[in-house]
């Protein structure tokens, strides 16, 4: 159930301004790819174009291509709505929906789609929060509401949600940059189970967590201030950080800039 | 003012002096007495004089007294709690004694009987008659002045702040902006010449309740529009993200976060026509007999029956203004607390 994904010439654009230029790139199914690269060069930017989000933003616009399993994702008669079923996202800042309760939460994607037999609804839901490691948690509690757990719990329970829709792919947006080291750990041993399933993209300003988590990873980097991101190389994660081909990607992971 | 004590100023660098907790009770109470002195003095008549020398001798005394003992920084904040403190009594005492005078008078005619008869066989010197009419009136006409607002409201409030770019949503703010300013009586005199003398339609509780929404639409659109911009983006972006269309979105995920907010803003958008006189008097006409029917014939309001009978003169006519208003202002309080145990029962639950 995992796809590929390969992305070609890329182009992003906030209204007039450029936010990332002709990125090409192949994420491989049933891996990690870590996206690392300085602030403001287009890393989230660019994981939201992959699953269609960037329009969302007034003013996004996107060119070039990102096929998924030989689909263009941006081609004629694709709905971007199918595309974020297929392609599930978890956010940087946990977002549980206040007004539900743990159960509703990690059920929204179902309830709300209208999809779905109320039979399986708590298996779908049982099942899930047993693949984001939070079931022995909240077992006793699904009917509280999901803003009461504490901010890991949040976030294992936005990535029970984003699981729970059976994604073919999942991108993290700096998933662990709210959290705590207890917390971001039980999240890194998540991410290494839920790569037997799922395509996992994420993108991380912690470069120890990506060389923990990810077996590729892809170094973003912008010339100058205002100037659009680019990919400036990616390769496998241990390469990657042991022996980069561009020398500007070794500067950043031993910490010479950035 | 003598009688405030001097602390030690500068023991050590970290605790400064302090007054006392009786102090400021102190400075008060010298305050008052040196006012006295003054107004007697002088020989002044004015006992708001007194108090206003009072009150200004408080100010300057605690400032002067606090910055000698504690600093310049805490004797301005000693000033400015004062400040703020006689604030909000000014803003209290007119409100505390409007109620207190309509439920004083308001209670001499006010009881079951009040509340279920009408004034059909009742002339204006006689003892008796009620509001029932009336209060049906208000009813009627305000329910369905909500019922045509609200969803009008509602909707555009949710047009301009999710989907509204460009022009159309600039014209549309623009114009719930000039719909805010409308004077009621112009909404009247609106509806009064193209319902009525246009269209030939007769006097109505409905006309009232349109002229009615004309006044409540703008500021449902505002309170609205605020609430859904309280709900962060992240929550849309969530439920986006999890394939969900955006249609969906707003009605799971938007609107049941901001509910409470919007429910609050209506009930103040209804208890503000609930008190509008000038458009029912122009096209619902009034009456002092029950008419259950809103689409046909006059019927009466509460404020519409409390001018007329304060405007009859006799004594038992403004004993009914007054407990008529005393009506009037329980109806609008019943509706805000009502708008707050919702606004508290759909509010984002955070417990654990």
């Amino acid at each position: 159930m995992a796809k590929r994904i390969d992305v070609s010439g890329l182009t992003a654009y906030y209204s007039a301004h450029k936010a990332i230029e002709d990125i090409s790139m192949t994420v491989e199914p049933r891996s990690v790819t870590a996206f690392i690269g300085p602030s403001g060069c287009g890393k989230s930017t660019f994981l939201r174009t992959l699953n269609r989000m960037h329009e969302v933003t007034p003013g996004g616009r996107v060119e070039g291509k990102v096929l998924l399993d030989d689909e263009d994702l941006y081609g004629n008669g694709i709905d971007p709505v199918a595309v974020r079923r297929t392609i599930g996202m978890v956010f940087q800042r946990p977002n549980p929906f206040p007004t539900m309760s743990i159960f509703d939460n990690v059920a929204a994607g179902l309830k709300l789609n209208g999809s779905y037999k109320k039979s399986e609804l708590s298996d779908v839901v049982e099942r899930s929060l047993k693949g984001a490691n939070l079931w022995n948690e909240v077992k006793d509690r699904l009917n509280k509401p999901g803003s009461g757990l504490s901010g890991g719990q949040q976030q294992r329970l936005c990535i029970a949600r984003a699981i729970a829709v059976e994604p073919q792919v999942l991108l993290m947006d700096e998933p662990c940059s709210a959290l705590d080291p207890i917390s971001t750990l039980a999240i890194e041993d998540l991410i290494g189970e839920l790569k037997e399933r799922f395509t996992i993209v994420i993108v991380t300003h912690n470069m120890q967590q990506a060389a923990r988590v990810s077996d590729r990873t892809a170094f973003f980097n912008l010339s100058a201030v205002g100037q659009p991101g680019r990919l400036i190389e990616i390769d496998d994660t241990e390469r990657i950080f042991s022996n980069p081909s561009v020398q500007a990607t070794e500067d950043y992971i031993s910490g010479r800039f950035g | 003012m003598s009688n405030a004590p001097v602390t030690r100023k500068h023991a050590s660098s970290l605790r400064g002096g302090n007054l006392p907790k009786w102090a400021p009770w102190a400075i008060a109470a010298g305050a008052v007495a040196v006012a006295v002195g003054i107004g007697l003095g002088a020989g002044l008549d004015s006992k708001v004089q007194w108090g206003l020398i009072a009150a200004i001798l408080f100010v300057l005394g605690t400032y002067v007294i606090a910055a000698r003992v504690e600093g310049r920084r805490q004797a301005k904040d000693r000033v400015a709690t004062n400040l703020v403190w006689g604030c909000f009594i000014v803003a209290v005492i007119p409100l505390a004694s409007l109620i207190w005078e309509t439920v004083k008078r308001g209670a001499k005619a006010f009881d079951m009987y009040f509340l279920t008869h009408s004034m059909g066989v009742v002339a204006d010197n006689e003892p008796g008659g009620g509001i029932y009419h009336a209060l049906l009136g208000t009813l009627e006409q305000v329910g369905i002045a909500t019922l045509i607002a609200v969803p009008i409201g509602v909707l555009t409030a949710i047009y301009l702040v999710e989907y509204g770019r460009g022009k159309l949503a600039g014209a549309v703010t623009f114009f719930v902006d000039v719909m805010t300013g409308i004077p009621s009586i112009v909404a009247g005199l609106f509806v009064l010449s193209f319902w009525i003398l246009i269209l030939g339609m007769g006097y109505s509780g409905f006309a009232g309740a349109m002229a009615l929404a004309i006044l409540m639409m703008p500021v449902v659109v505002r309170s609205t529009e605020e609430m859904l911009k309280l709900v962060p983006n992240e929550l849309r972006e969530a439920s986006l993200a999890l394939g969900i269309p955006k249609w969906r979105t707003i009605i799971k995920v938007v609107l049941p976060t901001s509910i409470g907010g919007i429910t609050t803003g209506v009930m103040l958008a209804v208890a503000r026509i609930a008190g509008e006189t000038a458009p029912v008097l122009l096209l619902v006409w009034g009456t002092n007999f029950i008419n259950n029917n809103p689409f046909d014939g006059p019927q009466a309001s509460l404020p519409l029956y409390i001018y007329r009978q304060y405007s009859a003169g006799t004594d038992v006519a403004t004993d009914r203004a007054w407990a008529a208003a005393l009506v009037l202002i329980l109806f609008v309080m019943i509706l805000n607390m009502g708008a707050r145990a919702i606004a508290r029962w759909k509010a984002p639950k955070t417990g654990r």
